[in-house]
């Protein structure tokens, strides 16, 4: 049988605030457990929560940056349920009144392009982190986690495979970069997703019976983890059992999905409104304000690097991909001198291979976009060719000098004197008369051995465009 | 000294007819003698250290008028460094690591705080019978319960163990007890003082409030403790004005509205009585009467019990045994940690309601149960908008009985009905008071005063304009 898979996401995009959601203690990763959590995180008695408003502004301009409804009145929510790094009993979030509401992000899967629906978007707090291999008998609990503002961004079940599903999730990582409301950092928990599957016959209407998996952070793990779990379904189903809705652990290291399925399994989180905290007004000024501040999206940029830049569709794809890395490239073009298709190869090319041997990020690179831009404007204005170009970089990533200081200290600025490269030319033609008659009967592989031995000559330092035009000429 | 207010105090201070040492020490001594049990905690040794600093203030010229009088703080004010219990097992060991901005604002104008007041357990109750500590006695009357749940607030008041009490008042916890042991009691509107560092019953109706001798005392301490606070949310950004301004004004024209449904079959006579008496006074002092009708405020008893419970029910899942407070020691695993810290360290009522509200929020109910109560509560908070439209004050017994044996209500729903006169306040979020006015077989009467949103200066004013003209607020028992 033909099967069609239907999955949904959830995405826990944890804001970048300074502050945590509900109180005043810091946010800063990796810090001495439970040194960030102040009274209000640790759940004492009497301590009430106070909505940090940088939270919902950043919730804004997500809903605003792929136009969804945002929700003019915001009521946060208790859920209730008993856990040991859930410090009050429940946690804050939001039930009935998200503060996005319904929108839209479009992915593009080879040369064609779908429209994954966004049903919601709500706010709510982290829990806090069990560790369970610190102590022999105990679990140790760290509230760093507690309290950090989380959005969490929740998909229409529109996506049918775990390429669709790694598009998309990528694009919002993407995009939540752009707009400045999350760092990313998928290791360090800042990303994470939730994945609905169920699988049913092709053609079908309604959805079969749904599994979830929770907390993978990694598009590689989200691809194998859907991967593995339609697979699973479909020998279920065709074994002719059933799909037993439950929630499902992904193991990386086995690659497998197992239940996490414990005896009392479903939870009555009694949502109510939470009579801590009054209902948030989202005011006309406030959307129009956040609006105003929002940078060009990656969408935008990607058109304008088309049709501006005249960059293939291909690599505004890939320069956008990364805000770090698009904005690397626009600081290169600041350089009026360099050509945008020239540095689009530059960075994509010698520099991402560079940074992707030794590990690093962009935003540490060796050589600054500034510096870049520089060396490639020496082979625009023929000070060097593009062979010497290469090794200046090596150069420059290794001493982090500037590429004139290279350039002038290994003096490789290319001849331009054409009386002196003609003289040497005519050297090379002159001292090679047996290739000189296989070039003239009609043997022009040979023209590589005459540029071999001019380069060797001058040690690479003439520009083999001219060379070639003038050997030609004085061959014939 | 014992029964001196506050001014007055403030004046024997001053004029060194006493040193707050003094002072302080004739209090603890009295707190150690008393049967009370208005008491959790006594703090002697910090009173003392207060009692001197406030002495050097008043030496130095430097003292206010709330310099260096010895109050009772109710246990459920966390206080920075001692023990804040709310009456219950569950934190018995809990030591607050910080201060709630009530108590910091007290310790800011350098009052003398004498120790931590009995309470039912985390509020809930109308007798203090649910307190972990036991019973508090009414000092009127040993046999006979003091109200609750600011039962040892308000003992300690009445029974001269301090010149004033701090108290909280979700469904009456500060009206009932004061009426119930005779003394002055002024629930504010909801959001005027911080609920922070309150542990919490109910959020949407909690309130701290004071219990005094006189509504001019009244007035002085909610002038420190009022305010918005940026650490609640709940609080109100609205101007706190002088509220001993306007104490001296006539009643001259004042319209007061009873409502009938609070005279029903429900009130007991002679209660009834001393409440027409003193109204009877306002009359006399140029205020006029009409009848009104608050027609939901029947609905108050299930509202109330329905919301608070849905509230307390969440608001208490942090006490679960794992970062502070009581932990059971037969615990194999962690369920069985939640279930035997909780079950061992909550009384009988408050298990109870936290049951009622689990099951009101549960998914199938939360409609018929939460929801409605909401509507519900709407519905009595517009009742009290309508009638406000028409008169200055609301005024009304404000429990149907005088103070009760001890130990003699022992039905749950039973005892909820000591509310019904209170609660449909704590639903609108309004101001009320208490002030005796009267006796029923030596035991005291409370009349009730209620007021529209923000008019606490007005309650004062009416409260201490009849107190100026009768010495029901005056009388002390036998002990004192």
């Amino acid at each position: 049988m033909e099967w069609e898979t239907v999955i949904g996401l959830e995405i826990h995009v944890q804001l970048n605030t300074k502050s945590k959601i509900f109180s005043s203690a810091l946010t800063k990763y990796g810090k001495k457990p439970n040194s960030q959590a102040c009274a209000v995180d640790l759940g004492l008695p009497g301590v009430l929560p106070v909505l940090n408003i940088e939270a919902v502004n950043k919730a804004i301009r997500f809903g605003v940056s792929i136009n969804a409804h945002i929700n003019k009145c915001n009521i946060f929510d208790r859920k209730n349920y008993f856990y040991p790094d859930l410090p009050k009993g429940y946690q804050i979030s939001q039930m009935d009144w998200p503060i996005v509401g319904k929108g839209k992000i479009e992915i593009i899967l080879g040369n064609q392009t779908k429209v994954i629906g966004i049903t919601r978007a709500h706010l709510e707090e982290d829990a806090g982190k069990s560790i369970h291999d610190m102590f022999d008998d105990n679990t140790a609990i760290d509230l760093n986690r507690a309290g950090i503002p989380l959005l969490e961004i929740v998909s229409e079940p529109d996506i049918s495979s775990a390429k669709e599903a790694v598009a998309y999730t990528k694009k919002v990582h993407t995009l939540v970069q752009y707009i400045d409301i999350c760092d990313g950092n998928m290791q360090e928990g800042s990303f994470r997703f939730d994945v609905n599957i169920s699988i049913r016959p092709k053609g079908q209407k309604e959805l079969g019976i749904r599994t979830e998996l929770k907390n993978i952070n990694s598009f590689k793990f989200l691809e194998r983890a859907i991967n593995f779990e339609v697979k699973r379904q479909k020998d279920v189903l065709e074994d002719s059992e059933k799909v037993v809705q439950e929630t499902r652990l992904y193991d990386s290291v086995k690659n497998e999905t197992r239940s996490m399925r414990l005896k009392e399994e479903t939870n009555d989180y009694r949502y109510f409104p939470d009579p801590d905290l009054l209902p948030v007004e989202i005011s006309n000024e406030l959307l129009e304000k956040v609006k105003q501040t929002l940078p060009e999206l990656p969408d935008q940029k990607k058109i304008r690097f088309v049709t501006e830049l005249g960059l293939s569709e291909y690599d505004a794809d890939v320069l956008i991909s990364q805000k770090s890395l698009a904005d690397y490239f626009e600081v290169m073009l600041e350089n009026n001198i360099v050509n945008a298709k020239l540095c689009a190869n530059w960075v994509m090319g010698e520099l991402s291979a560079a940074l992707n041997k030794y590990q690093i990020n962009i935003q540490n690179s060796p050589i600054t976009a500034q510096s870049l831009s520089l060396l490639i404007s020496r082979i625009s204005d023929d000070t060097i060719s593009v062979k010497t170009a290469k090794d200046v970089f090596k150069y420059m990533w290794d001493s982090k000098n500037s590429a004139d200081e290279i350039i002038r200290v290994k003096g490789l600025k290319q001849m331009t004197n054409m009386v002196e490269i003609e003289v040497i030319i005519e050297q090379v033609i002159a001292n090679s008369t047996l290739q000189v008659s296989q070039f003239k009967l009609g043997n022009n592989k040979i023209l590589g051995f005459f540029i071999g031995k001019i380069m060797k000559l001058t040690s690479g330092k003439v520009n083999p465009k001219q060379v070639n035009k003038l050997l030609r000429k004085k061959l014939l | 000294m014992h029964t001196k207010t506050i001014v007055e105090l403030y004046k024997g201070l001053k004029n060194k007819d006493f040193s707050c040492v003094e002072l302080t020490k004739h209090y603890l001594s009295r707190i150690n003698q008393s049967r009370l049990n208005a008491f959790i905690t006594i703090t002697d040794e910090l009173a003392l250290i207060q009692a001197q600093v406030a002495d050097d203030k008043i030496a130095l010229g430097n003292a206010s008028i709330l310099t260096g009088i010895p109050y009772a703080h109710k246990d459920i004010f966390c206080t920075k460094g001692v023990k804040t219990s709310a009456g219950s097992k569950m934190l018995d060991t809990f030591i607050a690591p910080y201060d709630a901005t009530v108590s910091q604002k007290l310790n800011q104008v350098n009052l003398v705080m004498l120790g931590k007041t009995n309470m039912d357990e985390f509020a809930m109750g109308s007798s203090n019978e649910n307190s972990f500590y036991n019973a508090v006695k009414n000092p009127w009357n040993y046999s006979k319960i003091p109200g609750g749940s600011s039962g040892g607030s308000a003992a300690s008041v009445a029974g001269g163990l301090s010149c004033f009490a701090t108290g909280t008042d979700t469904g009456g916890s500060i009206r009932q007890p004061a009426s119930l042991c005779g003394i002055t009691g002024l629930k504010p509107t909801y959001g005027r003082i911080s609920r922070y560092g309150i542990i919490a019953y109910a959020s949407s109706f909690d309130q701290a409030g004071v219990m005094t001798k006189t509504s001019q005392d009244a007035a002085i301490v909610l002038n420190v403790m009022a305010g918005f606070d940026e650490k609640d949310s709940t609080s109100a950004e609205q101007k706190v004005p002088d509220y001993t301004t306007n104490l001296n004004i006539s009643l001259q024209g004042l319209t007061i509205g009873l409502p009938k449904e609070f005279f029903l079959s429900d009130l007991d006579n002679k209660v009834a009585n001393n409440i027409m008496f003193a109204i009877k006074e306002f009359e006399s002092m140029g205020a006029t009467v009409r009848e009104v009708s608050l027609p939901n405020s029947v609905y108050a008893i299930p509202t109330y019990y329905i919301i608070a419970s849905c509230e307390c029910s969440s608001n208490l899942s942090r006490l679960d045994g794992v970062r502070y407070g009581y932990r059971s020691k037969e615990s194999k695993n962690l369920e069985d940690l939640y279930l035997n810290s909780r079950s061992e360290g909550f009384g009988e009522e408050v298990k109870r309601r936290i049951m009622i509200g689990t099951y009101a929020l549960s998914t199938g109910y939360y409609d018929a149960y939460y929801l409605k109560a909401q509507k519900v509560r709407h519905l009595i908070s517009n009742d009290f908008k309508k009638v406000f439209e028409k008169v200055d004050v609301i005024m009304g017994p404000v429990s149907p009985t005088t103070a009760f044996d001890l130990g003699s209500v022992k039905d749950p729903v039973s005892m909820y009905l000591a509310d019904i006169y209170t609660l449909s306040v704590n639903l609108a979020g309004l101001p009320g008071m208490s002030i005796p006015v009267g006796f029923v077989q030596d035991l005291p009467v409370g009349l009730q005063l209620i007021g529209n949103y923000w008019s606490e200066s007005k309650l004062l004013n009416i409260a201490h304009q009849f107190q100026l003209q009768t010495d029901w607020h005056l009388r002390v028992p036998e002990e004192c």
